[in-house]
């Protein structure tokens, strides 16, 4: 069995190496899309906000869960996580966005609006994956 | 070589590519003696007032984009629900977007549990938001509200501390406004003495700083409704 193309089919996204986004044909980043390089900005944050922006939910999720237990036991967040992790398995195709209704319905997002509801929307990202090439990753068969 | 083609697809909410562009800019033009342009700040006079019938919010309209007015009859008092109002100092944009998306949960509330949103609802939602963003978001506001547990006046500030006050003035044009509120402000005042001290405070403001000026706008908010009277007085140099 290609295990592989099972677990990718379990995996909530289509990973990818870091380094090989936006490379162009020579595999040198491209500036007109990536923009401009630096080693220094690749290591370090360029804005106080960026780290704990890509952390947040990760963060609030830890700290919600770990106050549920200290006040429910151990059983709480497990149930919980249980959820999260069934609804993030239910995904259309990895090269089309899904609109993860379970799972903002779990988090409370449904009732709330936020910047990420407003600013760079993945459902109007102008960039698209090529179709075959990324179902073709997802079921191992590349 | 296929890798290539399989896209990461983008994390919504605020990307910092730019700021990562800026960094570069730095380093390279002038070895990092030219620093990158920042945003401006508009200057304001806001006021608040709690009274016994209800809540008095006064500002000025002026929107100044350096030494150029923007702006002559610039709306500081937002809307947020039925019964609560918010002024805004600080970034202009920052303030309109800051306002907006409260109004948007509160509303969403509202559709959600039938019930109208309390004051403290609205400051909690601010508060958590300001701070999640350590400040960068360049909002002093000033929300005011009659909710069923009575007149409420809150400070926000940009880095999410807030204050429960009885009468209260923001932006540059504050220490102005600040002193007449101090002088004149009694507790459970008459409404009609009220909208008079707060537009005095907002007089002296916008005769004391350069970034206040025009006009000045009332919201006067009450258990029976809303009274935003916009102008409350035109500015005696208006333009005939």
């Amino acid at each position: 069995m290609n295990t592989r193309g099972l677990r990718s089919q379990l995996k909530d996204s289509v990973p990818v190496a870091g380094l090989c986004t936006q490379a162009g044909s020579y595999g040198v980043q491209d500036p007109l899309r990536k923009g401009f390089s630096s080693v220094k900005n690749e290591l370090l944050p360029s804005h106080p906000l960026e780290l704990s922006e890509k952390n947040f939910h990760l963060n609030q999720d830890k700290m919600n869960f770990s106050t549920l237990r200290n006040i429910q036991g151990l059983h709480a967040p497990l149930k919980l996580q249980m959820e999260y992790r069934a609804t993030r398995q239910i995904q259309r195709l990895p090269f089309l966005q899904s609109s993860n209704i379970a799972l903002d319905t779990l988090r409370g997002n449904d009732e709330s609006i936020g910047f990420e509801d407003v600013l760079n929307d993945p459902a109007q990202s102008e960039v698209m994956g090529d179709p075959h090439m990324m179902m073709e990753y997802k079921l191992g068969l590349l | 070589m296929a890798l290539s083609y399989t896209v990461e697809s983008p994390s919504p909410g605020f990307n910092f590519e730019n700021s990562t562009r800026n960094v570069v800019f730095e380093a390279l033009l002038n070895e990092g003696k030219s620093k990158a342009p920042s945003p401006l700040k508009t200057g304001t006079t806001i006021a608040g007032v709690v009274c016994k019938d209800g809540v008095v919010l006064g500002a000025d309209t002026r929107a100044t984009s350096s030494e150029v007015v923007a702006d002559k009859m610039c709306a500081k008092i937002h809307h947020i629900a039925p019964n609560i109002y918010c002024c805004g100092a600080g970034t202009a944009a920052d303030t309109k977007q800051m306002t907006d998306l409260l109004a948007s949960n509160l509303s969403i509330f509202t559709m959600n549990s039938g019930r109208n949103p309390r004051v403290v609802m609205a400051m909690q939602i601010l508060q958590d938001m300001l701070f999640r963003y350590r400040g960068q978001i360049g909002a002093n506001l000033i929300l005011g509200g009659v909710d069923c547990t009575g007149n409420h006046l809150y400070t926000v500030g940009p880095y999410g501390d807030m204050d429960k006050v009885q009468y209260l003035a923001m932006g540059s044009g504050d220490l102005a406004a600040m002193g007449i509120l101090e002088d004149g402000f009694k507790p459970s005042m008459e409404l009609e003495s009220a909208k008079k001290l707060v537009r005095d405070a907002i007089h002296s403001g916008i005769m004391s700083d350069l970034g206040s000026g025009n006009n000045i706008d009332i919201c006067v908010i009450t258990r029976q409704g809303v009274d935003y009277i916009r102008p409350y007085e035109e500015s005696a140099y208006k333009d005939k």
